[in-house]
């Protein structure tokens, strides 16, 4: 008995110890900021291609705030987590960062003084970003305009304020990783595959998480959620009447619209709109790998016949057809509602967005655009519209909680409001 | 079925999917809301629905009973103009006239909510409105112009 409580004791020791040393890390000393001049000017500007592609400027600034100065809230399941400030300011940003130690936060999620780092930055692909990129992207950031903004503190349900606990995630959920090329595949693919895993973190939205927010192994790309917007499948499961090809994938991520899919809005409007610095063989590399996971389209069932009536399609009739039914594709007129991806998701979550809060016009490119309807439609009619709209163009499976997409709608939209 | 438009209520007998726009140029004579492209992306037919600004041209009557519709005939008349329309007049913010409509009514949507708007406010809140003929920085004027006069009048009854 007294062996079995010694060897009891050791092992929890043992684990304990193990663990401590698995959680610990050392602080990376600090460095006077490095001047401009010490960095070489290719490396800057390949460092500005793959913030681009990483779309770093995204959650690292504040709508309308000073670029990379951090602060905005990412919103989990678990409370807001505020993205760090990562210009060169000393003090409140990474000035005193090595080379070494942000190579560290990429590759490991843990930050220059040896704290754990919240797998909202997405170091779980991050981990796969080459050293080269890492030292081009430090080059990058190294050199932007320091910003001295210190961050809200972040807002997470008890107890997950102890950064401590995020090793215990990392010893179930990280691996660390370096990409394995696929050698029977084209460099395209393999360019593509490297820059989707890793560097653009394509599945910290698009693959589904568990319960503890880790993405589901074995289900990449199978369609996630970002912000109160639903990102779509991007495997054989993708929402899209119309086939994806390589061409119009690269076509949509260009451009932010595709006249046979739609329109990118939400989270996936600020990534295509960020990867205008990327460049075009990146671009098309991304479209040739996603396309390849999209694969071939499975024939469909045929549509279900028209409802009649009902109180949605006297709405559509007034509200969406004319657009809709113009004749005229996009961007001067509508899409034809049956090629939509929104209308053929699994939950009605984009197509609420949408009708409450419209497409609002972006930039100086040619892009569709939509009036909202949140003004002059009530709950209900929203419900009743969108209701008749899936049953008329969309996929055969009714939709469950249009009441709730639609309050959440309200609620997304006015947040967007209130950042303009 | 019945429409409330300015605090009056009216009988109508339309389709019900027969856009806001129509009924109220063509059954209620009310012509200040005009017809632009007819697809939601030009704002002169804009009116205000609940105190919200809307395209009265993509809105179908049938979403609007139990709602409160307000046209720019409200605002006030050619004997006595409202403060917005006092200001559009001062800052000669029409040229040729079709997009104001809509512009004040955005306007008035954006002070009813916002007395005292920044410039940025003001342009955020009419961006969805287009003018052609390029008075933008007039109109600007005006809605500043009509938040301080109301403002001045709201102080000096208050």
């Amino acid at each position: 008995m007294r062996y079995v409580l010694l060897l009891l004791v050791a092992l929890i020791l043992l684990g304990t110890g193990s663990f401590v040393w698995f959680a610990w890390h050392s602080s990376i000393a600090p460095i006077a900021p490095p001047d401009r001049a010490s960095f070489d000017p290719g490396a800057i500007a390949r460092g500005a291609r793959l913030a681009a592609l990483g779309d770093c400027i995204s959650c690292h600034t504040v709508p309308g705030g000073a670029p990379f100065a951090g602060g905005r809230a990412v919103q989990t399941p678990f409370g807001a987590v505020y993205a760090g400030n990562i210009t060169p300011d000393p003090t409140t940003g990474i000035g005193t960062w090595s080379a070494a130690a942000f190579r560290r936060a990429m590759h490991d999620g843990v930050d220059r003084a040896g704290h754990q780092l919240y797998p909202a930055f997405p170091y779980d692909h991050f981990t796969r970003v080459s050293d080269a990129d890492d030292a081009d992207l430090y080059a990058y950031l190294a050199t932007r305009e320091p910003v001295q903004a210190t961050n809200p503190p972040n807002d997470l349900s008890f107890p997950l304020g102890f950064r401590s606990l995020i090793a215990g995630w990392k010893l179930l959920f990280f691996r660390h990783a370096a990409f394995q090329p696929d050698t029977t595949q084209s460099a395209a693919w393999n360019r593509g595959a490297y820059l989707v895993q890793g560097l653009a973190h394509c599945g910290a939205c698009h693959t589904p998480r568990n319960l503890l927010g880790a993405e589901k192994s074995g289900r990449p790309l199978d369609g996630g959620e970002a912000q109160g917007w639903s990102a779509y499948a991007l495997d054989a499961a993708a929402p899209a009447p119309a086939s994806w090809t390589a061409d119009t994938i690269y076509d949509y991520l260009r451009h932010g619209w595709q006249p046979r899919h739609g329109v990118a809005l939400g989270p996936m409007g600020e990534v295509t709109h960020d990867l205008a610095g990327a460049p075009d063989d990146d671009v098309r590399a991304i479209a040739t790998y996603v396309a390849a996971q999209i694969g071939t389209p499975r024939p469909r069932s045929a549509p279900p016949p028209p409802p009649a009536g009902g109180p949605g399609e006297a709405l559509y009739h007034g509200a969406c057809a004319a657009c809709h039914e113009g004749g005229r594709g996009p961007p001067l007129g509508g899409i034809d509602l049956a090629l939509s991806s929104a209308l053929h998701a699994p939950d009605p979550a984009n197509l609420a967005d949408i009708v409450v809060g419209g497409i609002p016009a972006t930039g100086e490119e040619p892009a569709p655009i939509m009036p909202g309807f949140g003004a002059a439609l009530t709950d209900r009619q929203i419900v009743d519209l969108l209701t008749w709209l899936r049953a008329r163009f969309g996929a055969p499976q009714p939709w469950d909680g249009i009441q709730a997409a639609v309050q959440a709608a309200r609620d997304t939209t006015a947040l967007r409001e209130a950042a303009q | 079925m019945r429409l409330n438009v300015n605090g009056q209520v009216h009988d109508i007998d339309v389709d019900p999917d027969t856009p806001l726009l129509y009924v109220l140029r063509e059954d209620l004579r009310l012509n200040a809301a005009k017809y632009g492209c007819g697809l939601g992306q030009c704002g002169a037919c804009t009116v205000l629905i609940d105190n919200r600004p809307a395209f009265s041209c993509v809105t179908p009557v049938v979403a609007l009973e139990d709602k409160k519709i307000v046209t720019l005939e409200s605002l006030g008349t050619a004997e006595h103009p409202g403060p917005l329309q006092v200001a559009f007049m001062e800052e000669q913010a029409a040229q040729c006239g079709y997009c104001i409509a809509g512009m004040m009514l955005r306007a008035e949507a954006l002070l009813r909510r916002n007395p005292s708007p920044s410039d940025a406010d003001i342009r955020a809140a009419l961006l969805p409105n287009l003018c052609r003929c390029g008075t933008h920085m007039r109109i600007l004027r005006a809605v500043r112009r009509a938040a301080t006069a109301m403002q001045a009048a709201a102080e000096s009854n208050g």
